[in-house]
């Protein structure tokens, strides 16, 4: 029924895509999925039955600690967030736009860098339980985080910003008539609270939750610097694999995939039921002046003790990253202060290699994703052809699995030769890791493009072919055109992910590749902390930089980074 | 330029046929129109022609050559989308020019070329603006004057007008009908509005559920529709069921269903509209075209009725007359008798037999 030339040009741009999905997203989850199921030779759920029935039952314990920490990450991010986007979107005080701007302050922290800032601030010799004791003179430290506590710290600190964001947006979206309808109708201010306002935003309440459990689940960096001896899953499977426990590193992998899957379904399931959000046009709620001195200042005062815990992390960063190392040793507080780590970052080819590699190697993968996603999604959304809701789950199959599922995969599918690589060895190799950090970012760019593509009007096209121009002369200087703005923004931020991207880096570098994240965790163990931070300050440059193009001329908001 | 055929065309969307058995020759230089209510295939017959569609069957010609599988870029005609479809990161200059840098035109003509046509839709002073800053009706002369520049064989436009506000509507409807006898171009036009549609056309298309009911000139559909959807959706008629009681060389005498009120109606192909036999048959007659009487006259069609409710809309006057079972609704201009009618007044009607249509039911049953 549609154009035989179209149907034709359809399928040649399809090619491609759906060569890329199944050589790097399906084949790798495929091949993790067989390796789980080999067992001293043979084909058996011996390994499943193993994980479940293990007489140490470590591998029990790991996933129950990974549901349970992320329940209560869910719970301490809702906490945090959902009172503040009530506070900054109803209520105007001093500063109150500051505040707000700065609460999404922690997106601009690469996750392992975050989780050394807290080590460095709240830890066993952090400077802040060290500077109570020495204030109030006390014997040990007041209170120091680690474990299960650390973990949960640094999640509340990261993941709140979800919660804080789609309720925010969900407020916004509330028409204010209701509420005030409901007070002409009689009722009391708790009462439309608990009866109007809190049913509106159960939606996204309950989107945000998910979402946190998914991200919680697949967290990494946390549990790697602080977990201690306590045991997650997808550590696990870092620790199965480092051990050359293949077969178990595969099984531990589909289990939480299969987890954190269920999650995503049962997501995608509850957003698309019908739900009672109504799209009133955008009358925004409106902001009540906080009139009491006292209650307005309070807030003010809260206001800036918040801002200075979550700056904390970011100063804590660029303080350390001016310690020259070996400088701050048996001291409780470092002592000298200059820009040594800058310099051998700059002088010392060594180590800016690190620097150089994950630049080039996030701008490889966001190139690939550029024009990959690009493509996709164009097919995606403006053209018809069969199995189109297969090629979509292909392509959302990157964003539901775990980073370090995804590391995983990679290491089974192409630690040996293969077609899709051309009988190369990837693993190994510095290719593994451009590729690697592709595949984390197809949904990413795929998604964004979506979104500016679903608003460019079909006739847009037609009108330039009427007008006598051929598909590919409309695409490069009528679609493209258009619809950059938004790809790059979304392109952006996949480079600032790139760069920042550990779990799947641990899995796959090899010294000649290594990225910062790599090299952060190297000089940690080395307890050059001041090197670590620089190398973690180069990072939060880049990816302030990186955000602040993207708003300046693509208008786009670092909080969308987040969806 | 060219004449267009559609021979025996279907367009079938999966199950939905959105147009059927459709035969059309439109002429060379001619402003047709295809009218019908929203849904009834219009754009997808619009489409058709522009090349978006191919036809599920049936032929597409523009002259004598066969354009059913042509690709749109090889078809050279103009199309102006409902929503103007502007390219939104050109400016005014390069929108009109691209489909003339397309055809790799020397830059010194396109340039002398498309000055020429933004001055035909007066929009000289607007070269360099960026089309987000023009107004609707700007936007639409844009939209234009970028068909027009290419010098199309046709110029096809789907609901141009139909985001346009009512003033702006009209001043835009003349500067279509100007440019189109300047350019002397082939215009497809597709609207719901029959005012739009009689006031422009030199023939119109009348759609319905993806079939042509009647192609004429605006009089013709006007005074001689074939059917009673025709008649319905272009103006006000009043609608009757009919049977024939008998008819003769120059009069057909018919009755309601009942048996009841007689009418006479010349039996001429102007009054009776003979389609298919089969169907139920109404009898139609335009409100203005029944004559209210001073006094009781003797004669054919003259019947006796009570006013039920008066419109005054200044000019007109609209009455709902009540005749034993039926209402007849009726439109008089406003002499100085219109005072005489009020609600409950009785009045003798005419319907003059020269007035009547006898035509077939399509689309079920009315009073
Ligand atoms: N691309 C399409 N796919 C499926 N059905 C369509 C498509 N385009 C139009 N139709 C159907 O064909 C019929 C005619 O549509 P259209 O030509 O757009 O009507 P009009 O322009 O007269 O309002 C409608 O029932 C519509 O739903
Ligand atoms: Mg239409």
């Amino acid at each position: 029924m549609m154009k035989n030339r179209d149907n034709r040009l359809t399928l040649l741009l399809l090619i491609p895509v759906i060569l890329v999905l199944i050589a790097y997203v399906l084949y790798p989850s495929l091949r993790t999925f067989f390796e789980s199921l080999q067992k001293d030779g043979s084909i058996t759920f011996g390994n499943y039955q193993d994980f479940f029935t293990q007489a140490s039952k470590t591998n029990l314990e790991a996933l129950w600690n990974s549901v349970y920490i992320s329940l209560l990450s869910v719970l301490a991010s809702a906490l945090i967030g959902i009172p503040l986007a009530f506070v900054f979107n109803r209520y105007d005080f001093p500063g109150r736009s500051f505040f707000s701007t700065a609460a999404i302050m922690p997106i601009v922290l690469p996750s392992l860098v975050g989780v050394m800032a807290f080590m460095f601030l709240y830890g066993e010799t952090g400077l802040v339980p060290n500077a109570i004791k020495d204030l109030f003179g006390l014997e040990k430290v007041p209170f120091k985080i680690g474990g299960i506590s650390g973990i949960l710290v640094v999640h509340a600190y990261t993941m709140y910003v979800y919660f804080y964001m789609t309720v925010s947006s969900a407020i916004h979206k509330i028409d204010p008539s209701l509420e005030e309808a409901a007070y002409n109708l009689g009722a009391s201010k708790s009462k439309v609270f608990w009866k109007v306002t809190f049913p509106l935003l159960t939606p996204a309440i309950v989107a945000a939750s998910l979402l946190v459990f998914m991200i919680s689940m697949a967290s990494f960096s946390a549990p790697f610097l602080l977990a201690g001896g306590f045991r997650v899953l997808s550590l696990q499977i870092y620790f199965s694999k480092i051990n050359g426990d293949m077969e178990i590193a595969a099984t531990q992998s589909v289990i939480l995939s299969i987890v954190s899957i269920s999650f995503l379904l049962f997501m995608r399931w509850y957003q698309n039921r019908k739900d009672y959000r109504m799209a009133s046009k955008g009358i925004g709620a409106h902001r009540s002046e906080v009139k009491n001195p006292f209650i307005k200042w309070t807030m003010v005062m809260i206001g800036m003790v918040g801002v200075i815990i979550l700056l904390l992390p970011h100063f804590t960063i660029l303080l350390l990253s001016l310690v020259p190392d070996g400088t701050w040793t048996w001291q409780t507080y470092p002592t000298i202060f200059n820009f040594e780590n800058y310099r051998l970052l700059f002088e010392d080819p060594n180590i800016l290699k690190p620097l150089k590699n994950s630049l080039l190697l996030s701008v490889i993968a966001t190139a690939g994703n550029l024009v990959f996603g690009v493509l996709t999604s164009y097919l995606l959304v403006k053209r018809k052809f069969v199995g189109k809701s297969l090629v979509d789950i292909l392509v959302m199959i990157p964003w539901a699995l775990p980073a370090t599922v995804i590391g995983m995969n990679l290491v089974f599918a192409f630690n040996e030769p293969s077609i899709f690589t051309f009988g190369n060895i990837l693993v190994g190799t510095f290719w593994i890791l451009p590729l690697a950090y592709f595949i984390r970012h197809i949904p990413l760019i795929v998604r964004s493009t979506n979104a500016v593509l679903e608003q460019l009007d079909d006739s847009i096209e037609e009108a330039s072919r009427s007008l006598g121009a051929k598909w590919f002369y409309t695409f490069r200087k009528v679609i493209l055109p258009i619809i950059m703005p938004g790809v790059l923004s979304g392109t952006l931020l996949a480079f600032v992910e790139s760069v920042g991207e550990f779990p799947t880096s641990v899995l796959l570098y090899t010294i000649s590749n290594r990225p910062i994240s790599i090299e952060i965790m190297n000089q940690l163990r080395m307890a050059n902390m001041g090197q670590a931070a620089a190398y973690g300050m180069i990072q939060i440059v880049i990816i302030a930089v990186v955000l602040f193009i993207s708003n300046k001329f693509f208008g786009v908001k670092a909080e969308q980074s987040l969806s | 330029m060219a004449s267009i055929k559609l021979e025996n065309v279907q367009k079938a969307f999966g199950n939905v046929i959105a147009v059927d058995h459709l035969d059309l020759h439109i002429k060379d230089g001619e402003f047709f129109t295809f009218l019908g209510p929203s849904g009834c295939g219009k754009t997808t017959t619009l489409r058709m022609i522009a090349g978006f569609y191919y036809p599920t069957k049936g032929l597409v010609r523009f002259g004598e050559k066969d354009m059913t599988r042509v690709p749109p870029e090889k078809r050279n005609t103009g199309m102006v989308f409902q929503n103007y479809a502007l390219f939104p990161h050109m400016t005014v200059f390069e929108n009109v020019a691209f489909g003339l840098k397309v055809r790799k035109i020397p830059v010194n003509e396109v340039k002398t070329r498309v000055q020429d046509v933004l001055h035909k839709v007066r929009l000289e002073k607007y070269t360099d603006r960026q089309v987000s800053q023009l107004s609707g009706g700007q936007q639409q002369r844009v939209a234009l004057a970028r068909a027009l520049v290419i010098e199309p064989q046709i110029l096809l436009l789907d609901e141009p007008l139909s985001n346009l506000d009512a003033k702006l509507r009209d001043e835009m409807r003349s500067e279509i009908l100007r440019l189109q006898q300047e350019y002397k171009i082939t215009t497809i036009y597709v609207t719901h509005d029959q005012a739009e549609a009689l006031s422009m056309s030199d023939r119109i298309a009348v759609f319905n559920f993806g079939e042509c009911h009647q192609v004429g000139t605006p009089t013709e559909i006007y005074n001689t529709p074939t059917n009673d959807f025709v008649a319905r959706f272009i103006g006000e008629i009043n609608l009757l069921s009919i049977k024939v009681d008998r008819a003769d060389e120059e009069k057909v005498h018919v009755s309601l269903l009942d048996g009841s009120e007689h009418f006479v109606v010349h039996n001429h192909p102007f009054h009776i509209a003979l389609e298919g036999k089969k169907e139920q048959l109404a009898l139609s007659i335009r409100p203005e075209a029944i004559k209210v009487l001073d006094n009781y006259m003797k004669g054919p069609n003259i019947f006796k009725g009570t006013i039920m409710d008066v419109e005054f809309f200044g000019s007109v006057i609209n009455l709902n007359v009540k005749i034993n079972k039926l209402v007849l609704q009726v439109n008089l201009l406003n002499d100085h008798r219109s005072s005489n009618f009020k609600e409950g007044t009785d009045v003798y009607v005419q319907l003059p037999e020269d007035q009547i249509r006898i035509i077939p039911m399509v689309s079920g049953d009315v009073t």
